[in-house]
């Protein structure tokens, strides 16, 4: 059992705050990432929980062990917190071999020197490393570095993993792998994992939870499906998925018994409402909202067809295995649609396209919040 | 409210908190204890200096004589300095020689070192290698060994005992001011400090990127701008940090001053004051002092905004970059040669002239005849030097070549560990109340002029302070003083050397479970070994060549090279003390030569200043 609770955790940095009222619970054995863009506070959570950082307030908890908490007086140092921690730069002290990186903190724990050198044998055959183990980590590749670093990590045999942006250091290739093989050692040892990253593919790929977080707050924490289709706001929705999703800023209307949202030529039926549903999203929208729709889920044809929208396409962007189409409609509203393949479409082409209700979410233009879902 | 048991047991957890909390971090609990450790050690002594300044003195008693009033508070000693009778000869004077000698030696040095430094960094000049190894060995002999050389040439009867070489060999006498004073000082002081801007500039210049300047020729900067934008901006801070490191050093030194100034009574500041001391005038030499210490601050203070108090760091360990040399041409040889020349006088002429003289039974002679070889191996004859024994045979030279080895093992050893462990306890709270106060108080010693550090320590240390013993007389008191004015030193190095390691390396370390001590023995230490060393050699040298630190505070016992050859050198018995000087480069430079050889070359490149 290894679950971990951040309760009102506040961080201030000279005045500024990194994290603000921060509640976060991570289960057993899940790979939860936190997600966000640059500056947001992911490090400073990570290193919270790792106790390299005292927070302002809150309190940390770890397998019901409370770890931090100001208010009763209670702090446990990260020397006694066994937790891995992965950073970005790996750490790895650059006086020491593979061999000597690892088995430092073994040496602690009153461990034999057979069972010393088992674990170091048996971690780096983990990682794939046998025959580095008498280098020094400025002889080894970028990719091999963050091994050893891997290797470090679980010799000690943490139940939890902490990792700041592993792999950014690392190519688009090796980064692609390596992933694989986060996810394979996260199954294989069952620790529960907290990972940071500001690339949403891969806290797509890898987590069982994501949590966006901005500006020190967090946003929404759900699977990534639920991410995806079903963001809680419009910060959430914009910073997940590539090209980023669209927005259409409109208004709700009725039209013989049926409802719609509007954007001059735009309109999308709102489905399974009545008029009490209608008053409530009223209400909550407040007038004016937004809707939002995947770039992917949106039809395109080459030909006009019934209840289709014609656009113009203004750039076409392919890249192998998909293409991007920005197109602008008449009434001056900009799109991106993405397509399978190559596409013969060109700029400056009439296309015809089809925002599918069944894929549009809602949001309060002002607060930004989520009224209306198709995913449930 | 402190009353309530609900505040009271609030209280209680934010205690228990804070205590569980420091209780792993060591670097905390360093900062604390050494703030207030260097804070008795460095404002106690400032604060003595100012209530003794501001108090009557048994010395004045002799003037006053009233003795209710010894130690009562008195403006007396401002006034007898800034404005009475005496003022022109005890402060204008003075004053005046120390701003010509501060203002000489350092135009000179700064000339001299820039100049070298950028014939050996960025031209094709030959034998490069050799003359960047050689040019800083004046940077390990005592200042005041070029004005010993000078007395050997150029003294003239007139003043005092027998005629210089110059009179002797050429039968020509030099004029007073040529023997003596100002100029011959500026002189002999501007050819050992060359060597300090010499190793800060040459360090600048070794990581201004030669590419940087070709982006600027290419952007169509002519040559000359290229220099002003981008050059010199770069070396600046280099420029700055040698300037207010010559200029501080050379208004408040003493060891020169008294050898060529004392006998035609020229005096600086810190000749003032120790004669002030000598005469045991306390109140006017703490006044004196505190007019350096102003001073030392101002340059501080005026350099900080020229450069920016960040940029004033020079770090000499940078990378070197691929550098273009500038051509010489036809020149390559001859300006080769003139430095060649210019290290001849500098520093091996000095140094043979101290060799040939400590063979010469009589002193000013130099028929074949007078050779002898008594001064080094003869034994005692009432006859020569008050019966003193030849060099290798004195038991009080050989103690006294134990206890500078001992001062300087000790010394270096001890500001070593200080050095690093502050340069943690500042990096790792960088930004804090804490870690400020540190850096500050670390860097106070620097601005205290050696002499009237000495003076104060004598008086602190002269009967038991607190828990501490009465230290005067004893090996302690030197070894305590020394590191402490090393501290500015140790501190700025092991501050670079801390700031060059991640701090993720520790972090990985703690959550991997090793405690503060494994982390810094494993981890911190051996990542931070050449700084360290470098920091070490840098203040054995300074420990071995100190004079006017010790001179107030060595017994009998206790005394070390340095103040057995300004005592012989006092008594007119030049050749031991020439001999002596010998013996005590030599140690400097067989330890540095051993450091280099054991722990790579770099030792003498870690040379920070601010
Ligand atoms: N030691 C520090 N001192 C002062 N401010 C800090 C410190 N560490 C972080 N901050 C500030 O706190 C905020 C959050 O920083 P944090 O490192 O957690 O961001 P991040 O989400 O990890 O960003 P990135 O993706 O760029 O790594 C930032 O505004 C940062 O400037
Ligand atoms: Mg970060």
């Amino acid at each position: 059992m290894s679950w971990i609770e951040l309760k009102n955790i506040k961080k201030t940095y000279s005045g500024a705050p990194a994290v603000r009222e921060l509640n976060l619970k991570i289960e057993d054995k899940q790979f939860v990432t936190l997600l966000g863009p640059s500056g947001c506070g992911k490090t400073t959570t990570l290193r919270i929980i790792a106790g390299l950082e005292e927070p302002d307030s809150g309190e940390v908890i770890v397998d019901g062990k409370i770890f931090f908490s100001r208010e009763k007086g209670i702090f446990v140092p990260p020397e006694k917190r066994r937790l891995g921690l992965i950073f970005q730069s790996y750490a790895l002290w650059p006086h020491m071999t593979v061999r000597k990186n690892i088995s430092l903190a073994l040496e602690q724990m009153h461990l034999s020197k057979e069972e010393i050198d088992n674990i170091v044998h048996e971690v780096l055959e983990k990682v794939q490393l046998s025959e580095y183990i008498d280098r020094y980590p400025s002889e080894l590749s970028g990719g091999q570095q963050q091994r050893v670093a891997v290797a470090r990590m679980i010799a000690a045999k943490p139940s939890i993993f902490l990792m700041d942006e592993p792999l950014s250091n690392l190519d688009a290739m090796l980064r692609v792998d390596m992933r694989a093989e986060l996810k394979k050692l996260h199954h294989d040892s069952g620790a529960t994992t907290v990972y940071v990253t500001h690339d949403q593919v891969e806290a797509l790929t890898l987590s069982d939870k994501i949590a966006v977080m901005n500006n020190g707050v967090l946003k929404q924490i759900g699977t990534p499906e639920e991410i995806y289709k079903r963001p809680e706001d419009l910060f959430v929705a914009r910073f997940v998925g590539s090209p980023r999703i669209n927005s259409i800023e409109g208004s709700l209307a009725k039209k013989d018994g049926r409802f719609f949202f509007e954007r001059e030529e735009i309109r999308t039926a709102l489905s399974e409402i009545d008029d009490s549903d209608m008053s409530r999203l009223e209400k909550l929208s407040e007038g004016k909202l937004i809707a939002t729709i995947r770039p992917e889920d949106i039809g395109v044809s080459k030909t006009a067809k019934p209840g289709w929208l014609e656009v113009v396409v203004t750039s076409v962007l392919p890249a192998g295995s998909e293409t991007i189409l920005t197109v602008i409609t008449k009434g001056n509203v900009e799109l991106s649609l993405k397509m399978n393949g190559f596409t013969d479409i060109k700029r400056n082409d009439r296309i015809w396209i089809n925002i599918d209700p069944g894929k549009t979410n809602y949001y309060n233009e002002k607060t930004g919040k989520l009224i209306l879902s198709y995913f449930k | 409210m402190a009353d309530t048991p609900l505040a009271r047991s609030a209280a209680f957890t934010k205690l228990k908190f804070q205590l569980t909390r420091l209780r792993y971090r060591t670097d905390i609990i360093l900062s604390i204890i050494f703030v207030i450790v260097f804070g008795f050690l460095v404002l106690v002594p400032l604060i003595k200096i100012i209530i003794v300044s501001l108090t009557y003195q048994s010395f004045d008693m002799r003037v006053i004589r009233d003795m209710k009033k010894l130690g009562t508070f008195t403006l007396y000693h401002y006034k007898r300095i800034f404005a009475s009778d005496f003022s022109y000869a005890i402060l204008v004077k003075p004053f005046i020689n120390s701003l010509l000698v501060g203002f000489g030696v350092t135009a000179m040095a700064m000339l001299l070192g820039s100049l070298l430094a950028w014939a050996i960094v960025r031209t094709d000049l030959p034998w490069k290698n050799f003359f960047d190894s050689i040019i800083v060995i004046p940077y390990m002999m005592p200042s005041w060994v070029i004005a010993l050389a000078w007395l050997i040439i150029f003294k003239n009867n007139r003043v005092a005992g027998e005629d210089g070489m110059l009179k002797i060999l050429f039968g020509i006498t030099p004029p007073d001011w040529f023997s003596y004073g100002l100029f011959p000082i500026i002189i002999c002081l501007g050819l050992h400090y060359y060597s300090y801007s010499y190793l800060l500039i040459s360090g600048a210049l070794k990581t201004v990127n030669s590419e940087l300047e070709e982006a600027g020729a290419i952007a169509g900067l002519k040559k000359w701008a290229v220099l002003r934008k981008i050059t010199f901006p770069i070396v600046l801070p280099a420029l700055g940090s040698s300037f207010v490191l010559t200029f501080t050093r050379s208004m408040g030194t003493f060891g020169t001053p008294a050898l060529l100034g004392l006998p035609v009574r020229f005096f600086n500041i810190p000749t003032q004051i120790y004669a002030s001391i000598s005469m045991r005038n306390m109140g006017d030499a703490y006044v004196l002092a505190l007019i350096l210490v102003v001073l030392a601050g101002i340059a501080i203070y005026i350099n900080s905004k020229i450069v920016g108090v960040r940029k004033s760091f020079v770090t000499m360990a940078g990378k070197g970059f691929k550098n273009r040399m500038n051509s010489l041409g036809s020149w390559r040889y001859p300006v080769a040669i003139i430095i060649l020349l210019f290290l001849f006088v500098a520093f091996l002429l000095p140094l043979l002239l101290l060799v040939w003289n400590t063979f010469l039974l009589l002193p000013g002679d130099y028929s074949i005849s007078n050779l002898t070889t008594h001064f080094w191996i003869g034994d005692s004859d009432y006859r020569i030097a008050s019966g003193e024994p030849g060099i290798f045979k004195n038991p009080g030279i050989w103690n006294g070549v134990w206890n500078s080895i001992r001062l300087g093992v000790l010394a270096a050893l001890i500001n070593g560990f200080l050095g690093l462990f502050i340069g943690y306890a500042v990096v790792r709270n960088r930004g804090t109340r804490l870690s400020k106060s540190l850096e500050a108080i670390s860097f106070a010693p620097y601005v205290f002029p050696s002499i009237a550090m000495g003076a104060i320590y004598l008086g602190m240390f002269a009967k038991p302070l607190g828990p501490i013993p009465a230290l005067y007389g004893t090996f302690s008191l030197l070894v305590l003083i020394v590191v402490v004015k090393n501290i500015p030193f140790s501190s700025r190095s092991g501050i670079s050397a801390m700031l060059q390691i991640d701090k993720s390396l520790e972090e990985s370390a703690r959550l991997q479970g090793l405690p503060w001590f494994k982390r810094f023995r494993k981890i911190l230490f051996p990542l931070t070994k050449s700084g360290f060393l470098s920091g070490m050699i840098l203040t054995f040298i300074t420990a071995m060549r100190e004079l006017s630190l010790i001179i107030l505070l060595v017994t009998p016992t206790t005394r070390v090279l340095t103040t057995i050859i300004f005592a012989y050198e006092d008594q007119e018995e030049v050749q031991h003390a020439n001999g002596v000087t010998l013996i005590l480069i030599t140690i400097i430079i067989i330890a540095n030569f051993i450091v280099r050889k054991f722990f790579g070359n770099k030792s003498l490149m870690g040379l920070k200043e601010s």
